[in-house]
């Protein structure tokens, strides 16, 4: 199961919680699978059957450009972090 | 003059030994660009070009009541003006602006304002004409009518209770939650590690500090500049000054709502950007006079008008507070950011809040930042946009535990350092990064083991970049007379054409000399991203790589089916020379290869389109400086300025310790002297470059260098990209060595002549 870290502006949704262990092969299987338990997960981070543009997910500290297909090793973290741009 | 006893440019090369890679060669650009032969997109001419202007707005803050061109249009030698109900209708919402993405009525706004005008100097109308001199008379000629209501200017102000509203529903978000509230801050964003509040609990002390910064410009030298032809048969070709060709192609085919395959977009050299060349600000307006008339149409910014009419860095309010036990250990650290987006959502809190403790280790943080709308230009990307506001703070408060201990300021930062296995503020955990071999390098260098002059003051700031990765494309093909042509979208800043032919000439053995590296158009390469986020030399390079990779591939199998007639897995190419790894007597050079080819079964060529998903290697860097302060001026002198930096492995040292030095020039400049200077109202009291003061050769010491060469598993040859992480220590070195001079600590920049003297009386 990978880790996903809950943003602490999201742990409302989710009880409290800042980490849920989740069972999914990618991205799109884990929101899916914590929106099944915590309705309104999915909503936050999903517009479009897309992840949000101003959001980013990173797969053991890597931000991944896949988004919602983007394959999660077992045991691996995820995180949702504010989307960033260089100069 | 001044000389030094050591070498003044270092390299702290790791082990890997390569013949191309690290080696000095001269730029394949060099003779076209010191000879004036090079082509800027102000040079740019064609048959029946007319010359475009603009109307900006004289107000920060007004309803357009109503905009009435017919004299305009009536002027002798005027071919046509748009306005805003010239862009067509879309149904698109989001759309992508390079590396981030932008509500489209944001984008088409900030280029073309429509019921609002939301900054002195935004754009209100465009004008195409046969000579520049009409086209600006025409432009006065466009009369209208506004509402004046009153701006805000700074976050605080934009934050405040009661506050004029840039945006009548503009509502603030919480990492896709709406909450309902219609404000100037668009969005809040939070990152908590451990419990802060225990944190501090444990501290010995605790330190806090509120900070100010002010809007500063990227201060690019070329202006820009767009030229545009819409051809009869539905065809746009775009020629223009930008830091990513596909941007500006998929921004126009987004504003003007035409297919991408429509819009061509040729890049053509670019005297600058730092991230404020990755929008689109001219283009489309030429494109859509260039519609009306039938003819090319150009636009070229002037520098007032790139200062009030493009995208700066962002002003920022920072309150941060660290908690640290009596052996120096932290134990606790808060951030409160409130960043300037200007006119529109999109500031780079985001960044700032992910980048402000990120040189610690640090159990307990509590990270709060605001995007904020203020009645200034739309900020945008400016090297590292976000960090070097959050270092400001973070590193003169550590700097001020450092002395209140008493412990040596390197000592501290390295008892707290970040490294691999740290979990980072935002969550994720570092992997291979070189915050402790910077802080070390820093510690050792001869500067810092010198003594101190008289009279001065000595400090030190360390600062993090992630980088990013993105898309990049490359395409090889080998000549006959055994170079090649390499072919890439990345426009070219800081000498990446070099950078990129260097890593595919060590694949292939040939000198970098024999390849031809070319910038070529969006009809002619493969998507890549944006020259921007520290990405060219590590993305298009592994591009290289790998298309290199791919033409070494072919000539193997060629020699091995149709030349020699043995197995391709006995043979093997090295340093340029293909061999058969059993017969001593098969042997051929790539130029004899070359020679050959076309009688063997006819051309090689290679391409890869890549898009890294991992490995992409943060940078730190660290600034030690020395300066004095004359005490009736309030005059800041820098005598003495060491920049170090982990780039992972430097493939072209010298434009590696180029982006070092004009990254540390352009936060020398921040941090002193540069800023909008804002009147009440709105204006921009400094909008040029003789009031807004950015440093010369003549204010600077030689500014030296140290690459730490911490390889980055992530990339072939071990690259971390170098070009924003070298901005984000400075402000806070300065701003710690001028404390070290005078025991005035400065909390606002820039730290001018005038704030020193104030904050001393």
């Amino acid at each position: 199961m990978a880790v996903v870290f809950i943003p602490s502006l999201m742990q409302n949704i989710v009880d409290g919680r800042d980490k849920l262990s989740v069972e999914g092969s990618n991205v799109r299987q884990i929101i899916d699978n914590i929106d099944e338990s915590y309705p309104g997960f999915k909503d936050r981070l999903v517009e479009n059957n897309r992840i949000r543009p101003n959001i980013a997910v990173a797969i053991d500290g890597e931000i991944t450009p896949l988004g919602l297909i983007q394959k999660v090793p077992n045991e691996s973290e995820v995180h949702f972090l504010p989307a960033i741009s260089g100069g | 003059m001044t000389t030094a006893d050591y070498e003044r440019n270092q390299v702290l090369a790791n082990a890997e030994d390569y013949k191309v890679v690290g080696t000095r060669p001269v730029r394949h650009d060099g003779a076209d660009k010191v000879t004036g032969r090079a082509l800027y997109g102000a040079d740019f001419d064609a048959a029946g070009l007319l010359h475009g202007k603009i109307l900006r707005s004289p107000h920060a803050h007004a309803k357009i009541i109503s905009i009435d061109t017919s004299q305009a249009e009536s002027l002798e030698g005027v071919k046509a003006v748009v306005t805003h109900l010239d862009f067509p209708e879309s149904d698109k919402d989001i759309v992508g602006t390079g590396d981030e993405a932008t509500k489209l009525v944001w984008l088409r706004d900030n280029i073309m304002a429509s019921t609002k005008v939301l900054y002195k100097g935004h754009a209100i109308a465009g004008v195409a004409a046969v000579n520049p001199h009409i086209a600006e008379q025409a432009v006065d000629l466009i009369h209208v009518e506004y509402e004046v209501l009153s701006p805000v200017l700074t976050t605080q102000e934009a934050m405040a209770e009661g506050a004029s509203l840039l945006h009548d529903s503009l509502t603030t978000e919480e990492l896709g939650y709406d909450t309902g509230k219609v404000s100037n801050t668009a969005e809040h964003i939070q990152h908590v590690k451990g419990d802060v509040a225990k944190g501090f609990e444990q501290a010995d002390h605790i330190f806090e500090r509120e900070f100010n910064t002010k809007t500063v410009h990227q201060g690019y030298i070329e202006p820009h500049n767009g030229t545009a032809l819409w051809s009869p048969d539905g065809r746009l070709h775009v020629w223009c000054s930008t830091q990513g060709s596909f941007v500006v192609r998929d921004s126009l085919a987004d504003l003007l709502n035409i297919p991408a395959s429509k819009v061509r977009v040729t890049p053509m050299e670019i005297g600058g950007g730092f991230g404020g060349k990755i929008p689109v600000y001219v283009e489309p307006v030429a494109a859509l006079l260039s519609q009306k008339t039938g003819n090319p149409v150009k636009i070229v910014m002037s520098r007032k008008d790139t200062f009030e009419g493009s995208g700066p860095t962002p002003g920022s309010n920072l309150k941060i507070k660290i908690g640290v036990t009596e052996d120096g250990t932290i134990t606790a650290a808060q951030a409160w950011m409130a960043m300037e987006a200007g006119a529109y959502p999109g500031s780079p809190v985001g960044a700032a809040a992910q980048c402000v403790f990120a040189a610690y280790d640090i159990e307990n943080t509590l990270i709060d930042g605001y995007d904020v709308v203020v009645n200034k230009p739309k900020t945008q990307a400016y090297r590292a946009p976000g960090a070097p506001n959050a270092a400001f703070g973070t590193e003169q408060v550590v700097d001020e535990i450092a002395e209140y201990l008493k412990m040596d300021k390197i000592d501290l930062r390295l008892k707290n350092a970040a490294k691999e296995g740290t979990r980072r503020a935002d969550g994720p955990v570092f992997k291979r990064i070189g915050c402790e071999e910077v802080l070390e390098a820093m510690r050792d260098h001869p500067h810092y083991q010198s003594p101190l002059p008289e009279g001065q003051g000595r400090g030190v700031a360390i600062g993090f970049w992630f980088n990013i990765a993105l898309d990049s494309a490359c395409n090889i093909a080998i000549n006959s007379d055994g170079s090649i042509n390499l072919t890439e979208g990345s426009t070219d800043i800081g000498g990446s054409r070099t950078s990129i032919a260097m890593q595919a000439a060590e694949v292939l053995g040939i000198p970098v000399e024999d390849v031809r590296p070319s910038v070529v158009d969006t009809d002619t390469i493969g998507f890549t991203a944006v020259t921007g986020g520290s990405r060219t030399t590590y993305a298009t390079g592994w591009a290289a790589y790998k298309a290199a990779e791919d033409v070494k591939k072919q000539i193997i199998a060629r020699v091995a089916d149709v030349i020699w007639g043995i197995d391709a897995s006995d043979i093997k190419m090295e340093d340029g020379i293909i061999t058969s790894k059993t017969d001593s007597e098969l042997r051929m050079t790539f130029k004899e290869f070359a020679s050959q080819m076309g009688d063997t079964g006819g051309g090689i060529s290679g391409q890869a389109s890549v898009k890294p998903e991992e490995g992409i290697g943060g940078s730190f860097c660290g600034n030690i400086v020395d300066l004095k302060v004359d005490p009736e001026t309030g005059k800041t002198s820098i005598s003495r300025f060491t920049c170090v930096q982990d780039a992972g492995k430097a493939i072209h040292p010298d434009y590696v310790e180029g982006q070092m030095q004009g990254g540390s020039v352009q936060g020398i400049g921040w941090a002193l002297n540069e800023e909008y200077f804002m009147s009440e109202d709105g204006n921009m009291d400094n909008s040029s470059l003789l009031d807004y003061r950015m440093p010369t050769a003549l204010d600077l010491p030689m500014i030296d260098t140290v690459i730490v060469e911490v390889h980055n598993p992530g990339h072939p040859f071990g690259v971390r990209g170098v070009g924003e992480a070298n901005i984000v220590p400075p402000l806070a070195a300065i701003a710690n060595a001028i404390s070290d001079a005078t025991g005035i600590r400065m909390t606002d920049m820039p730290m001018n002549s005038g704030a020193i003297v104030a904050s001393d009386s």
